[in-house]
């Protein structure tokens, strides 16, 4: 009936808590310039002029589908570049998109029954 | 007991008993954490996420109703595409100085972290401001929150963002605040990022409202 | 349990407990002290220990449990006999409406949180939770959104729509009095509870993890709490929007849900439904996951197929979203809509199926030792099973339209959600007893409250699928001697069964409450050793009940079942398992290697003032706006106090480190 006590391996034991997680990796951003930054806003801007343009040239049936890949693309970077997300932990993309993708799962399942896509 | 079946490859490890670290050293800024993650920071996602959830149930229900006018105005009779467009830009630069606050946090620039506070949340107050003037010239071209479908879940669905952004805003002054007395504990720098994912998540449901809600004829 | 500031002159006393006057914390808010006792009503009132919070929310969802089950005796009461007379229509309708919102929002769900509350931080081996104080809020929000949504009664009646609240019935129009306010209000704040929960346990159970344990080494019923309180994570939101509408349209004049203004009732159903669905799995998750651990150590092997259990219930979880029109199956959805969801529903028995025969194979060949808790585990899988069963023919639509809203949906829910999720709870209470309160419940107490619950419950809830086939509509309040049929399958006769069952029912409970008594008088007798059970995994090596800091040293986890690991080892040349520890030369070696200068988080005012200051607002909705701004002033200066107060105290508020005497502190681990 005896234990051994030894505390050897710690190491490894380390290795099991920190699983896989560049931890240095969290702060990468800080050492972005801030002109990366405004560089992402200015693009954002543009895209947010696009949009709004849309409303007032008639394209015709691309309406939609452009303005609805520009309102993606602008909420992907500033969810990847401004929230970082995108240097960030696979922990904190999967609450995010896991979220988010049950959110839109649900509720275009929801507004289908409703006829809401074919009206 | 003796006879417990189990595989053999789970057997046979020694038990250890290891010391593990005072724990009272990691107060501030560092985590033992299994993940290596702050706990705030992976709590304020697991937050936003949640959030998703609700905001796009507020969009489903305008989706919806956008089109049932009763007797009221329609869309096209209230909105001013241009003056959302101006507040629409005022918020997505609102994201911009908060970046540039984070950054300021992160190499400890006291100074600039304070001037980017204070400007995020004033454009933030710029874009409640505007979004308060919208409602009320809206009210006075006949759209109340009972008038329709579309008066209650376009008001239901801006009031939700328009209170998120102002609980941003008393967020970033108490932050600002905190900070300049000292009250923050451990990692300032991962403080005002946390406020900062808020600010941006902010920003993004107003992305998806803009297009949506003022951009999409009904 | 927790002190965090002392009479810096005298450390010494405040060792030995009972300090209760406040010394000169370095960081509280100014004028406010964080609160220092360590017994009488203060500290449970402040605390924010996770035991003992785990214990609060187990007392205040049993008491709940205690008020829906006497709304359920009602119930059956009146439909004993034809014509029945205790209850008028209204109360009935009360009555049902609040037994099935007390025992889902304010009893099972609840209780579920006291298991995790209680159990996760000592299966993964933390001191506390992530965010100890938000635990408290948490706490307190539950039992103020309780309490609040309980007080309808004396404010003009409860709501009376039944636990979906279905539109248009829930508006002005025809629902007048406040029951449906109190609802609503009451709902959003016990969804608070379990938003904040939610976010709280999920970071402790992915981040505080002990040295060692991977996601895949964690304990199942951990398992089953993170997937659990992910769907609470995101299902919650979805309710309070539509509870948000149903109290804008009933407080404001909007109408949502107002055919006559062109709104679409259905979309109510939709809304409640997707939160509604994940709910049911909310439900009984937890409960699987107690059975998952209850099963392997008194069968004494090794629970069948570990991954196997976690990823079904990953699959539960998931698909769990994709099924919540089979509730709307008669409303007309259209073909196309039905047929999907009836498909994704049949697929969702799959996962289920595989739990259930992981846990057959876990009891094949077993060692079966029949304690009470076992008697409840296994009695789980036989009723749920029968639940699961009447379940599948929900799924096949042709059939669910002739069933919808007739008592044999009854007999399906109380079959899952009694024979499931309050089953695997009593396994629970039963099993882990010894290690919350350090005493032994009383085995032959114990079996009768197992048997007369499964009887009582088999003869209430098995005759309601002849009623229910038989016609009988599910919200029926009274049946007429004319209508009920004769011969062996009329209703009178049926109806007589379930109510006298439902009485052998109560009285099972009643045997359990019995017990607790018994036991907490013969607490010095009915002592409970280290490890009653011969248990399997770590929340065991520690002593019952735990100190305030859980272990005396964090275990390095180098196993799924580590305790049992360490207890016994393979034999070199055999290959078989013998003893090579007991628990208490387990728990010697922890005592002699304790950490010095533990710190826990310190208690605080601030979680029961916000909670507090929700149902003032409540009620100003209902009763008068001068209590809004009283209640949002209690908010406002909570939320100041508590943004104010460190969530960390400062390192000078603790005993100071004294190393060599063994006198290190132990009042705190600073967390998060």
């Amino acid at each position: 009936m005896s234990i051994a006590t030894d505390a050897h391996d710690t190491a490894s034991h380390d290795d099991g808590t920190v699983q896989t997680e560049h931890v240095g990796g969290e702060f990468d951003h800080a050492h972005k310039a801030d002109i990366y930054y405004v560089k992402i806003a200015i693009f954002l801007a543009v895209l947010t002029g696009m949009e709004v343009g849309l409303k007032y040239i008639d394209i015709g049936a691309l309406f939609l589908p452009v303005l609805f890949i520009l309102m993606a693309i602008k909420f992907v970077t500033v969810v990847l570049f401004f929230m970082h997300l995108r240097f960030d932990s696979k922990w904190f993309n999967m609450a995010f998109w896991l979220g988010l993708g049950l959110a839109v799962l649900v509720y275009s399942g929801a507004l289908a029954t409703f006829k809401f896509w074919s009206r | 007991m003796a006879d417990v079946t189990l595989p053999l490859a789970d057997v046979g490890h020694d038990a250890h008993d290891t010391h593990v670290a005072d724990h009272s050293a990691d107060h501030g800024g560092a985590h033992a954490t299994s993940l290596g993650l702050s706990n705030n920071k992976l709590g304020m996602w697991l937050f936003l996420g949640s959030e998703c959830l609700l905001f796009g149930g507020l969009i489903s229900v305008y989706m919806l109703y956008r089109g049932r006018l009763g007797n009221g105005p329609t869309p096209e009779q209230v909105y001013n595409v241009p003056f959302t467009s101006v507040s629409s830009f005022v918020l997505l630069m609102s994201s911009l100085t908060m970046v540039l606050a984070v950054t300021a946090a992160a190499r400890k620039d006291l100074k600039a972290l304070d001037t980017w506070l204070a400007v995020t949340a004033l454009l933030g107050a710029t874009f409640v401001g505007g979004q308060v003037f919208e409602f009320t010239e809206f009210y006075k071209h006949g759209l109340g929150f009972t008038t329709s479908l579309f008066g209650s879940s376009f008001y239901t669905l801006t009031g939700f963002h328009g209170v998120h952004v102002t609980v941003g805003i008393i967020m970033l002054m108490a932050v600002r605040r905190m900070i300049k007395k000292e009250r923050v504990p451990g990692d300032k720098a991962e403080v005002v990022e946390i406020v900062g994912l808020y600010w941006h998540f902010v920003d993004i449901i107003w992305i998806v409202i803009f297009t949506l809600v003022y951009l999409i004829p009904a | 349990m927790a002190i965090i500031e002392r009479p810096i002159a005298t450390p010494a006393l405040a060792r030995a407990g009972g300090i209760t006057t406040p010394v000169g914390p370095k960081q509280a808010l100014g004028v406010f002290r964080r609160p220092v006792s360590s017994n009488g009503w203060r500290s449970w009132f402040f605390t924010v220990d996770h035991k003992q919070l785990g214990i609060m929310y187990g007392v205040v969802s049993l008491t709940f449990f205690v008020v829906g089950g006497l709304e359920a005796l009602l119930i059956r009461l009146q439909l004993a006999q034809p014509n029945g007379k205790i209850l008028s229509a209204d109360l009935y309708n009360q009555m049902f409406t609040m037994h099935a919102t007390t025992m889902i929002f304010l009893f099972v769900m609840p209780m579920a949180a006291a298991f995790a509350n209680y159990l996760v931080p000592l299966q993964i081996g933390a001191r506390d939770v992530a965010f100890p104080r938000l635990n408290a809020f948490g706490f307190w929000c539950f039992l103020a959104g309780g309490v609040f949504l309980n007080t309808s009664w004396v404010f003009g009646g409860a709501a009376q729509g039944g636990w979906f609240m279905y539109a248009p019935n829930s508006s002005r129009l025809f629902s007048p009095g406040h029951g449906v306010d109190f609802w609503a209000f009451g709902l959003q704040v016990t969804g608070i509870a379990s938003l904040t929960g939610a976010i709280n346990l999920i970071v402790t159970i992915l981040n505080m993890r002990a040295p060692g344990m991977k996601m895949m080494k964690m304990p199942i019923f951990t398992w089953m709490v993170l997937i659990t309180q992910f769907l609470l994570l995101f299902a919650i939101p979805v309710i309070t929007v539509a509870l948000f509408l149903l109290s804008f349209q009933r407080t404001f004049g909007a109408t949502f849900f107002d055919v006559r203004a062109g709104a679409d009732p259905l979309l109510w159903q939709h809304l409640f439904w997707i939160f509604g669905h994940p709910e049911v799995y909310i439900l009984v998750l937890p409960s699987f996951g107690i059975v998952s651990e209850v099963l392997p150590v008194f069968a004494r092997k090794p629970l069948f197929g570990y991954p196997l259990v976690v990823f079904s219930g990953a699959a539960i979880g998931f698909v769990g979203w994709g099924v919540w029109a089979h509730h709307m199956f008669a409303s007309g959805l259209g073909p196309v809509s039905v047929a999907v969801f009836s498909f994704s529903t049949m697929a969702i028995a799959i996962p289920t199926g595989v739990k259930i025969i992981n846990w057959l194979m876990t009891l094949w060949g077993g060692k079966l030792r029949f304690t009470t808790a076992m008697l409840f585990a296994t009695g789980l899988i036989f009723e749920f099973t029968i639940g699961g069963l009447s379940g599948v023919t929900h799924a096949v639509a042709p059939s669910d339209t002739q069933q919808t809203d007739t008592y044999y949906i009854v007999a399906h829910f109380h079959y899952v959600l009694f024979g499931g999720a309050v089953f695997g709870l009593f396994a629970g209470f039963y099993y882990w007893w010894p290690k919350a309160f350090g005493t032994m419940l009383n085995e032959t107490l114990g079996k009768i409250n197992f048997w007369l619950m499964v009887i009582g419950m088999n003869l209430t809830f098995g005759p309601m699928h002849i009623l229910g086939l038989q016609g009988q509509p599910r919200r029926m309040y009274r049946y007429d001697t004319s209508r009920v049929g004769s011969g062996f399958f009329n209703l009178t006769f049926w109806n007589l069964v379930a109510t006298i069952g439902s009485f052998i029912l109560a009285v099972g409970v009643l045997f359990f409450i019995i017990n607790i008594f018994y036991t907490y008088k013969r607490r010095q007798l009915a002592k409970a050793p280290l490890d009653p059970w011969d248990a399997r995994s770590v929340e065991w090596m520690t002593s019952s009940p735990p100190k305030a800091h859980n272990f005396d040293v964090i275990p390095t986890i180098t196993n799924l079942d580590e305790f049992f690991h360490r207890k016994y080892a393979a034999d070199a040349e055999t290959g078989e398992l013998r003893p090579v520890a007991t628990a208490e030369e387990l728990m010697a070696i922890q005592e002699a290697n304790a950490d010095k200068n533990i710190h826990l988080p310190g208690p605080s005012y601030w979680p029961i003032i916000l909670a507090i200051g929700l149902p003032i607002i409540g009620y100003g909705i209902i009763f008068s706006h001068i209590l809004i701004a009283i209640g949002a002033t209690v908010i406002f200066f909570a939320i100041f106090g508590w943004s104010m107060e460190p969530s960390v105290p400062d390192p000078s508020d603790y005993d100071p480190p004294s190393g060599n005497d063994g006198g290190g502190t132990k009042e705190l681990a600073t967390v998060g």
